[in-house]
């Protein structure tokens, strides 16, 4: 068994680099680190940056794959960022398509995707204390 | 100009546990660095090979890989032999079928890694295990 992957929170997103080449046992443990975490810090946002992977074969896409259908489950969006050119290359070649997972150039990217929802619920917020203040 | 590819150097790892796995990964993109293979095509090479060194561990119960630079004159190359002594594989033509599993994979690995590689051979009866060669060739 090798070292766990760390997950870091921030605000309501968790954000994982998957910084090793990934061996299978800790792709599946850091699935279910993931979930624990969701349903533990109630998180709604998952951004998992994969920029340091050299390959993604049919077992690590289909751990990307289960994360997102398993953060979908606890009301929880993933959005997998940082997939190299030649890694997207051979996915597709492979037969990996990814299907149901949201994807995006780089963490920024990511987050940015993540964060429409919470903006608007703040302004709703905003909006109702303006209302509140101007009565 | 040489007629038979010749190897250069080999190298040969065991496969019992899913750090052989990431070794086998470690091993083959070196060779394909030193044969001068594209990024694509090392990332083809390697992926396919992470996914024939898996196949040996888990249907094949373990067995071993053996990694060489090759050359036929004027090209480089990689060959990667991934062989097991487990039960073999009975209908190739179904095991070769994308989708398709015996165990609770996806069913990419065999017909995945073969659209990944240049060269792909496979020799395989029901208890005699299994023997997978794969070649990639620099352009």
């Amino acid at each position: 068994m090798s070292d766990a992957v760390p997950i870091l929170k921030i605000g309501s997103t968790l954000l994982v680099s998957i910084q090793v080449d990934l061996q299978d046992d800790t792709a599946l443990q850091l699935q279910e680190d993931l979930a624990e975490r969701i349903t533990r810090t109630g998180a709604r946002g998952v951004v998992i940056d994969i920029s340091g992977l050299e390959i993604v074969d049919s077992f690590i896409g289909r751990m990307l794959a289960s994360v997102a259908a398993i953060s979908r489950v606890l009301d929880a969006q993933t959005v997998v960022v940082g997939m190299r050119p030649a890694v997207a290359i051979t996915m597709v070649e492979l037969g990996l398509s990814l299907g149901g997972v949201r994807t995006a150039l780089d963490v920024e990217r990511g987050l940015a995707m993540l964060a429409p929802a919470h903006e608007s619920a703040e302004s709703v917020l905003l909006a109702a204390a303006a209302e509140r203040e101007s009565r | 100009m040489m007629t038979a590819p010749s190897a250069t150097a080999t190298e040969r790892l065991e496969v019992r546990a899913d750090s052989d796995v990431v070794r086998v990964r470690q091993l083959v993109r070196t060779v394909a660095q030193q044969a001068r293979l594209s990024l694509v095509d090392q990332t083809k090479l390697v992926t396919a090979a992470s996914e024939l060194a898996r196949n040996t561990l888990v249907y094949g119960g373990g067995g071993e890989v053996e990694v060489e630079l090759v050359a036929d004159g004027r090209r480089s190359g990689v060959r990667a032999v991934f062989s097991d002594e487990g039960p073999g594989i009975a209908d190739l033509d179904l095991a070769l079928t994308d989708g398709w599993t015996s165990g609770n994979g996806l069913g990419l690995g065999l017909s995945g890694s073969r659209r990944l590689v240049e060269q792909f051979s496979i020799d395989t009866a029901p208890g005699a295990g299994t023997r997978v060669e794969i070649v990639t060739w620099s352009r």
